[in-house]
């Protein structure tokens, strides 16, 4: 297996576009401020925090392709394109092929949600401009239109583990030549809908939006900062292996940690993680609940912290939606030789 | 791990991946053995829809599946079985027989990979309905929240069969279930595992079928693939899963080995959301790394299992794909699109039409489309339109989705 390492990372979150901006909300640690958007019927607002509109137009949205395009589709892409940076526009001309994995829990729910209620009021009459952008894979459709991308493209779907797999998945693209570098991204976005359905599990959680994105490759030029140094197993809380014993596998999976080392988790009370020395982000305490692109922001912040030499290894640590339970492990190139057990 | 994956040292990299069971439910019923008949015979299963109100719909047919409550016994108890909604009884049903076919036992690390296009879209149908009619009723709307999800119907299988594997659900529209099969066969192939179940499953929804009504792209009668008069296609549901195993394996336990997976390629269209381009590039591109990495040439294929939907410019796009890819074979060789049966399972089709594929090589017979009226004359291959028996070695089956997705798997036939 060959190694994999982060050559880019890139984030639209209800803290703004671009990673310096996540940087900056999570650097402070206080919760966004929660706005509220009307569900109809009821005349309790529902919490969410949306994502502020970018600082400028972006030249992308000016694409043929994104004109109608869903809002998760304009986070799918700018995030994607920050983690590129320059060689984005290297993908049409055909100078690398690039691997596309979106991953994401709820999809194009506003749109769906409204042709839904086109489809309610009078099937006859929903508009056939909505329905294609409900399927799950428009937004890496789109993205790879963007790009000019005719390499391997995936959609993902399922919790917020669903972004590690994606990463596994292009680790495996990689290692196989089916690409020579891979673009992950997680991606969601706000909806009444989904802040109701929400709230029915976790009342206290407070629904957002936007993506996170990696930009993977297999070489290291002295440039790259982070490597991928493990995804471990999804261990999903079935019957048989309850919650806790699944996070137990995961984090069995993982080295032990080091009092440098830092814990990026998706819940702060883990029991899995009791004995953790290192230090401890919660992104989602900051920002909201986004499923997907949650796990992808906790990812971005785990490899900015290496960049930025905060620290020289990083655990990631998600339980989703359905409590699966899964980890990756990034760290700063050259830390792997202390670590064997991980050398691919 | 799921990386670095630990490579299982039993398996060569490149290893020969086999099926050792297969299960299919589609309109024509549930279970290999009748899907064989129909698929042989050319059945239709297109009907008028009972399932949801069509009465404002252009058009009202589909190939729908008699769904009866019976399910097999597994491990879920009667209330898990009780809260299974539509696809995931279809998958349930498809996995089932698969598994038992595979002599397969419960193992703690199975990989499963699947394909769908909407899930369990049906119960995320009826949570915005009550929420929007009924909104302050909240009755039974967290379950269906959580039954939506994907991963609940990943949850269930994983109960239902006493695995606890990695599960992973891929959603490329209409190319999902043969990406699915294709992404599992490079898990076997490189050696990352030894064994994954994988298919695909998707149910007739109201949504879905609206979505499709909008675009203008359903037929008002049967669908009639590659027919020059054709003009949109017919939805169907249904599963399929295939239990893939490497050939080393297989053979170790003295399984019964139902055909071989031999090469499998993907790659977008990046054209338009839901036209292809005209000339079938993509496409063309997935049958040709398909073949590249199956070793084979189109001399070698004996026949092609179309994605063929029946609308004017998906046949147009893969004809002149085929034609493309083919060159001077593409005289002699037998195509069909067996959604002219089926319908057009969408997230399913891969695994289906995977299926029916494994069926035709183990049966030497070609899946005829008996609604074939007056053939495109842009296709420059031969449309099987008669039931018939033939020597058949290597099947090519295509699947292009909505966004660009495009899938060709590679079956040979074993022994």
């Amino acid at each position: 297996m060959s190694r994999v390492f982060v050559h880019g990372q890139g984030a639209v979150s209800p803290a703004g576009w671009g990673v310096p901006a996540l940087r900056a909300s999570l650097e402070q640690g206080r919760p966004l401020p929660v706005q509220s958007i009307p569900r109809p019927g009821w005349e309790k607002p529902l919490p969410v925090r949306s994502v502020p509109p970018p600082p400028g137009r972006p030249a992308f949205l000016a694409h043929a392709r994104l004109r109608r395009a869903s809002p998760m589709t304009h986070y799918t892409v700018g995030a994607a394109l920050e983690a590129l940076g320059g060689d984005g526009g290297l993908v049409r001309p055909g100078a690398f092929r690039l691997g596309i994995v979106v991953c994401t829990m709820t999809g194009g729910l506003s749109y769906s949600r409204r042709f839904y209620q086109e489809v309610l009021q009078d099937p006859a009459l929903a508009s056939p401009l909505i329905f294609p952008e409900t399927v799950f894979n428009a937004p890496a459709s789109h993205l790879s239109a963007c790009l000019g991308a005719s390499t391997v493209n995936y959609t993902l779907v399922g919790d917020a583990g669903a972004f590690l797999q994606g990463l596994a998945v292009a680790a495996q693209w990689l290692d196989d030549g089916v690409a020579e570098a891979c673009v992950v991204i997680g991606a969601e976005e706000t909806d009444w809908t989904a802040a109701d359905a929400l709230r029915l599990f976790e009342r206290h959680s407070v629904h957002t939006g936007g993506a996170g994105a990696l930009y993977l490759k297999g070489q290291c030029p002295a440039a790259a900062p982070v490597e991928l140094a493990a995804v471990t197993d999804s261990f999903p809380a079935t019957r048989t292996l309850g919650r806790d014993e699944a996070a137990r596998r995961m984090r069995a999976q993982l080295p032990a940690g080091a009092p440098d080392e830092l814990l990026c988790s998706s819940e702060s009370g883990n029991a899995a993680w009791s004995g953790w020395t290192g230090g401890r982000l919660t992104p989602k305490t900051v920002l909201g609940e986004a499923f997907a692109a949650s796990a992808a922001w906790q990812c971005v912040a785990a490899c900015d912290a290496i960049q930025r030499c905060q620290y020289e290894a990083a655990n990631v640590s998600i339980t989703g939606a359905n409590r699966q339970t899964i980890g990756a492990r990034f760290v700063k190139p050259g830390f792997l030789k202390t670590e064997p057990g991980l050398l691919p | 791990m799921l990386f670095p994956a630990s490579k299982i040292s039993s398996v060569a990299r490149a290893a020969r991946v086999v099926v050792t069971g297969a299960g299919i439910i589609t309109a024509f019923g549930a279970g290999w053995k009748i899907n064989a008949e129909g698929f042989r015979a050319g059945r239709v299963a297109v009907r008028p829809v009972r399932l949801f109100d069509v009465s404002r719909q252009r058009c009202r047919m589909a190939a729908e599946i008699d769904l009866t409550n019976r399910l097999p016994p597994t491990r879920l108890s009667r209330g898990d079985m009780r809260r299974l909604n539509r696809a995931s009884r279809l998958l349930l049903l498809a996995a089932h027989e698969a598994w038992s076919q595979s002599g397969w036992t419960p193992q703690g690390a199975l990989p499963v990979v699947l394909g769908t296009t909407s899930g369990e879209m049906c119960l995320g149908q009826e949570y915005l309905r009550q929420a929007l009619q009924s909104p302050l009723c909240f009755k039974g709307q967290a379950a269906r929240v959580a039954h939506y999800l994907v991963q609940q119907q990943e949850v269930n299988l994983s109960n239902a069969l006493g695995i606890a594997g990695n599960f992973t659900t891929i959603s490329n529209a209409c190319a999902s279930g043969a990406n699915a099969i294709g992404h599992a066969w490079e898990m076997v192939r490189e050696g990352r595992a030894e064994n994954v179940l994988t298919g695909g499953y998707d149910a007739l929804c109201q949504l879905t079928f609206a979505g499709f009504d909008s675009l203008q792209a359903l037929s008002p009668s049967p669908c009639r693939p590659f027919d020059a008069r054709r003009d949109g296609l017919s939805l169907g549901e249904g599963a399929a899963v295939l239990a893939l195993e490497s050939l080393g394996r297989a053979q170790g336990r003295g399984a019964e080995i139902l055909g071989e997976i031999i090469g499998y390629g993907a790659s977008t269209d990046t054209h338009h959301l839901t036209q292809p381009h005209p000339e079938g590039h993509a496409a063309l591109a997935a049958m040709k790394a398909a073949c590249a990495s199956a070793g084979v040439t189109p001399e070698q294929i004996d026949y092609v299992n179309a994605h063929g939907t029946a609308t004017p410019q998906n046949d147009a796009a893969e004809a002149a794909a085929i034609n493309a890819w083919a060159g001077p074979r593409a005289a002699t060789l037998p195509v069909s699109s067996t959604k002219a049966g089926v319908g057009h399972l969408l997230g399913a089709a891969g695994a289906v039409e995977a299926a029916v594929c494994l069926m035709a090589l183990r049966g030497q017979w070609l899946p005829p489309q008996s609604s074939l009226d007056m053939p495109d004359p842009a296709c420059l291959f031969p449309i099987v339109r008669r039931p018939a028996d033939a020597k058949i070695k290597t099947a090519l089956s295509n699947s292009f989705g909505f966004g660009g997705a495009n899938a060709t798997l590679i079956f040979r036939r074993w022994p």
